[in-house]
């Protein structure tokens, strides 16, 4: 016999509304082996949780049920109220009958039948329930950063500062990232490298932080707290141990490869390093530009280079790194504009993308930072297109939230570099955040020309070669609007990586709709996610701006310290277990299982669990033939209870 | 007229009641407006009709009509509004008051006394046949639909003996509906009048219903399009260009005739193309024909433009300056070409009228892709079209 305590929570209004709570109060005391049942306004509140531990002691309560909201929202607040009450936490009940029942009904009937009917289960399934302890396992201290941004060195620069180790993984041959190809971030116009390279400088710098360019994670294993992760580390052709930097093979290079860094503008060598304040400043052969690689002969970066440093038998090698935490920050990519053939990017020279365009305003960009065309000209008259592909059923439905600023501040550096008249096709301007609106107002009294009406197709212009037609309605005057102008800037989507999906199934991730890495909760939890102990920063979540990038990064890092700050940590009790004197050895558990927790034990002829991995969601459980898998607190007979209680009603 | 306004919501209700939904999802980037090819040469502005119908102003009458449903500016929309719908939607409910425009009255009410649009006699819908093609029984695989403006317009009749010729030369099981059939009702619809469309309709489904029909050629895109959309999915439509283009590639028809080096453009039926997709057919078949030399117009493919023949504009008279027919033709003569092909009894009628007004009737023809085939097969159409003005018709020209 169970003494069972019902505590029925009135949320305000939000359950009192379409459920009659008092009438669930009485009718728990009716059921059996309750001993105590009560509403209350807000049984989360201090007297709703006082309550409760006074009603524990006073009338020896050993199994508590509360009907309230999610256990997502409350359960940890009451387990404590058990627990400091002396009773094991994992005797208490929640019984969801606000986002189940009265947030889904405006039937006061209906919602109150329901709420009886969940309760009447929940008071079957509570007699059967057993107390649980808890695991506690140790923690790998150290974190891996993953994509080397602004977001992943921001993020990286903080855990090293608090002295924990650091993996920053990069793709590329440097760190940097997007940021690093601008040349001027809005709203202030400071210069993007000024304020980054010295972050770039101090991960090359810091004790704490081991950098590893032109790596890949290949593989996860492992979960929150001791995460074993595969690296690739690319073959370089350079052994970065030996080589001091000198670049004397780039200069002697007869290679050709496009430059990625300069968005395609102008060629590099097939020796090379990205941009001149690259970090690491050592060198990497592009295997696929190279003369050597693709004819057999050459090797003259091999004659010049005195440290013996060109390899070109290296091979591609794997890293093992472990990490107690994770921190996602791969970044974006530019949509490709081609596919929309009205706006002629790729068959119209006069038609630059927002990347290419920062790159020739950059110093250290393919025109030295001058804006010439690619027939060479310095443009009269410019248009820029903002929403292309963004707002766009047929491509993004997100907005891209920076493009409004940046096309901005390239009205503001075309008409500091050129003398050139500056269209903007805009269908609204969001200009949202700290001195935007300011800078917004400041480009106005550029004399930019500020057009509502998105930019509909661009045409060759039937009377100068070489000169475009920009054609809109301006949606103020109600007229069709032709602009001829030299060049054309696409404002484009932003969208996820090309690969995000295959990183989001490498740490077992959901992505949104667009492909963009979903937060645990959009509110309350935007950097963490469904895996424990992986965390999210910048652009992989959803297009922001530097600031809200930077923002995010830091607080990545204090989510990913949370962990890692402890040696020990305590998992969830409520996991699986394997009878192994029932497995039938199908291995039915080790396929259904999400996350990896059972595995087949060859040895022993049996499946078994991983308990550190286990989320205790029960499908094992559930496709297990021969019963043989017990699911901690959801077991077969507590089960079946509960299901008994729902359906007498 | 007032310059205030005041929003009249009950209208703009009414307008999604009728279908156009779509139009509360429009954020106004002007994006169609910039797209539709009325804009640059009428007053006409898409994007304004779409503003007046969210909220329901008054003045939206005054350019309700000028929408050709060319559909560019739907494939075009970020926010996928169904424009068309919300065209159509309004018109449908502002002309219910009498405001339909004096030319389209005749339209209507021809259609609603004779089924057809063209003031024709229903009993000799099948007169240009002559009785020299059969009548499409259960036994038949298809029934070739002939459009009512093939049937009674003298110029597309030539259309509708030649695309017969062809199907008899094809070797196919086919045959000619009755004469108790009516308009397909595309154009019908979209000038709003959907009661009496779903008649047309009902009385059509009838009669594919109680003859056993399966699988439809359509000579016109319109048909096509609307048999597509509206009818159903128990019929498998084909246009008359996607089947030839077959039973070439089947080696089931092989054009013989050199054309000795003529050069042909080819219009995109917005209906045939941007409406149902089918823009490499058309070209395979010209293509295919020895000494033929195909061109592209600039605009072409999905971006091409409209004659201004759709959504009731056939019927409507528009003024010298404002006709996209007379720019096509423009377009067409930029590329040097003798013949201007394309594949719509439409497109024919408005290019016809255009190659006249702008006395350029010398230096470029108008032609469907069939009649160019079928003279590939070295077959004579003017030996087909003896006799042809007996017909009794009475329409537009």
């Amino acid at each position: 016999m169970s003494r069972i305590g019902v505590f029925v929570c009135h949320c305000g209004l939000n359950i009192a509304k379409t459920v009659r709570v008092s009438e669930l109060a009485q009718f728990a005391a009716t059921l059996p082996d309750v001993v105590v049942a009560k509403d209350y306004k807000f049984m989360c509140s201090t007297p709703g949780q006082e309550m409760i531990a006074n009603d524990i002691k006073q009338h020896k309560l050993d199994r508590i049920i509360v009907t309230a909201c999610s256990p997502l929202m409350h359960e940890q607040t009451f387990r404590k109220v058990l627990a400091a009450s002396g009773l094991n936490q994992y005797l208490l009940t929640i019984v969801n009958i606000r986002e189940q029942v009265s947030w889904v009904t405006h039937d006061i009937e209906e919602g109150t039948a329901k709420a009886k009917a969940l309760l009447n289960g929940a008071v079957y399934r509570a007699r059967l329930l057993a107390p649980l302890t808890s695991r506690v396992i140790d923690v790998n201290p150290d974190v891996m950063v993953i994509g080397a941004g602004i977001a992943g060195i921001q993020a990286a620069l903080e855990l090293a500062n608090t002295g924990k180790k650091v993996y920053l993984v990069e793709k590329n041959s440097t760190i940097g990232g997007h940021m690093a190809q601008f040349d001027k971030t809005f709203p202030t116009l400071d210069c993007s490298a000024c304020i980054l390279t010295p972050k770039m400088d101090s991960i090359l710098q810091h004790k704490n932080i081991t950098m590893l360019t032109s790596c890949e994670v290949s593989e996860v294993k492992g979960f929150v707290g001791n995460f074993d992760i595969t690296i690739r580390q690319k073959a370089r052709y350079v052994d970065h141990g030996k080589c001091n930097a000198c670049l004397a093979c780039t200069e002697k290079c007869p290679g050709k490869g496009v430059s990625e860094w300069d968005e395609g503008l102008v060629k590099r060598k097939a020796i090379y390093i990205p941009f001149p304040q690259a970090v690491p400043q050592k060198p990497v052969i592009d295997r696929d530009s190279c003369t050597f690689f693709k004819k057999g002969k050459c090797r003259l970066c091999e004659k010049v280079c005195e440290q013996k440093a060109i390899d070109f038998d290296q091979q591609d090698t794997f890293i093992q790194v472990k990490a107690g935490a994770v921190i996602l920050a791969t970044g974006y990519d530019l949509m490709d504009t081609k596919p929309l053939i009205q706006y002629g990017y790729g068959k119209y020279p006069g038609v630059y993308n927002a990347l290419e365009v920062e790159r020739l305003f950059n110093s250290a960009g393919p025109t030295g930072g001058k804006v010439t065309m690619r027939d060479g000209r310095e443009p009269q008259a410019i248009a820029v297109l903002h929403c292309i592909g963004s707002r766009d059923k047929n491509n993004s439905e997100h907005c891209s939230r920076v493009c409004c600023m940046y096309s901005l501040k390239f009205a503001h550096l075309f008409k500091e570099k050129t003398s050139a008249d500056v269209y903007q096709f805009y269908i609204d301007m969001r200009a949202a955040g700290k001195g935007y609106e300011e800078f917004y107002n400041r480009i106005i009294g550029e004399d930019v020309k500020f057009i509502r009406g998105k930019g509909a197709r661009v045409a060759q212009s039937p009377d100068e070669e070489g000169r475009l037609i920009v054609e809109a309605e301006d949606t103020i005057t109600g007229k069709f609007i032709k602009v001829p102008v030299d060049m054309v800037v696409l404002s484009p989507a932003m969208v996820p990586r090309a690969d995000s999906r295959d990183i989001a199934r490498l740490f077992n991730l959901s992505t949104d709709k667009q492909g963009f890495f979903m937060e645990r909760h959009p509110k309350l939890a935007p950097l963490s996610t469904m895996s424990e102990g992986i965390f999210i920063a910048g652009v992989c979540q959803s297009p922001k701006d530097i600031p809200d990038t930077v923002a995010q990064a830091n607080g990545a890092a204090a989510e990913a310290l949370t962990i890692v700050v402890k040696d020990k940590m305590e998992l969830e009790a409520t996991t699986a277990m394997v009878n192994p004197a029932s497995c039938c050895a199908c291995q039915n558990c080790v396929r259904v299982c999400p996350y990896g927790a059972p595995f087949f034990n060859e040895s022993k002829g049996v499946s078994e669990i991983n308990e550190a991995l286990c989320k205790g969601c029960g499908l094992c459980a559930s496709v297990c033939p021969s019963s043989a898998i017990i699911a901690r607190h959801f077991t077969n007979d507590q089960v079946l209870a509960e299901m008994e209680g729902l359906m007498e009603f | 007229m007032s310059q205030t306004v005041t929003p009249y919501l009950e209208m703009s209700q009414a307008i999604m009641e009728a279908g156009g939904e779509a139009l509360k999802k429009c954020y106004q980037c002007g994006t169609c407006a910039g797209t539709c090819p009325w804009t640059p040469i009428t007053d006409f502005n898409i994007r304004k009709l779409v503003r007046f119908g969210q909220l329901g102003l008054d003045g939206i009458e005054d350019f309700m009509w000028g929408c050709s449903t060319c559909k560019f500016c739907v494939d075009r929309c970020p926010r996928g509004v169904e424009i068309i719908d919300v065209v159509t939607a309004i018109r449908n409910v502002y002309s219910g008051g009498g405001m339909l425009p004096q030319s389209l009255r005749a339209f209507v009410g021809s259609l609603s006394a004779r089924g057809n649009p063209w003031s024709g006699d229903q009993a000799k819908r099948n007169d240009w046949a002559k009785e020299k093609y059969p009548l499409y029984t259960k036994d038949k695989e298809y029934l070739f639909w002939s459009c009512c403006t093939v049937c009674y317009d003298p110029r597309n009749t030539r259309l509708a003996k030649a695309t017969a010729e062809l199907l008899n030369q094809s070797g196919l099981s086919w045959g000619l509906p009755s004469v108790d059939v009516n308009c397909c009702g595309e154009s019908l619809k979209k000038v709003g009048d959907l009661e009496l469309f779903e008649r047309l309709k009902n009385n059509n489904l009838d009669y594919f219903k109680s003859n056993g029909v399966s699988k439809i050629i359509t000579v016109s895109p319109h048909c096509l399009a609307s048999f597509k959309k509206d009818y159903g999915d128990d019929y498998e439509v084909l246009h008359l260009s996607e089947l030839i283009a077959r039973l070439v590639k089947e080696g089931k028809l092989t054009p013989k005739k050199d054309f000795g080096g003529v050069k042909v453009t080819y219009h995109d039926p917005c209906y045939l193309g941007r409406h149902s997709g089918v823009y490499d057919a058309p070209r395979d078949v010209l293509k295919s024909i020895a000494g033929l030399d195909f061109v592209e117009m600039g605009r072409n493919r999905e971006q091409s433009m409209c004659c201004g023949g759709g959504g009731g504009g056939l019927w409507m008279e528009k003024l010298k300056g404002e006709r996209l027919s007379d720019l096509r033709i423009e377009e067409a003569l930029e590329t040097g070409a003798s013949v201007l092909a394309t594949a719509c009894p439409y497109c024919i009628t408005m290019f016809e009228d255009s190659v006249r007004t702008l006395n350029v009737d010398d230096r470029i023809k108008i032609k469907d892709v069939t009649e160019l085939f079928l003279e590939s097969l070295d077959v004579n159409i003017e030996e087909l079209m003896a006799g042809a003005s007996d017909l009794n018709f009475t329409c537009k020209m």
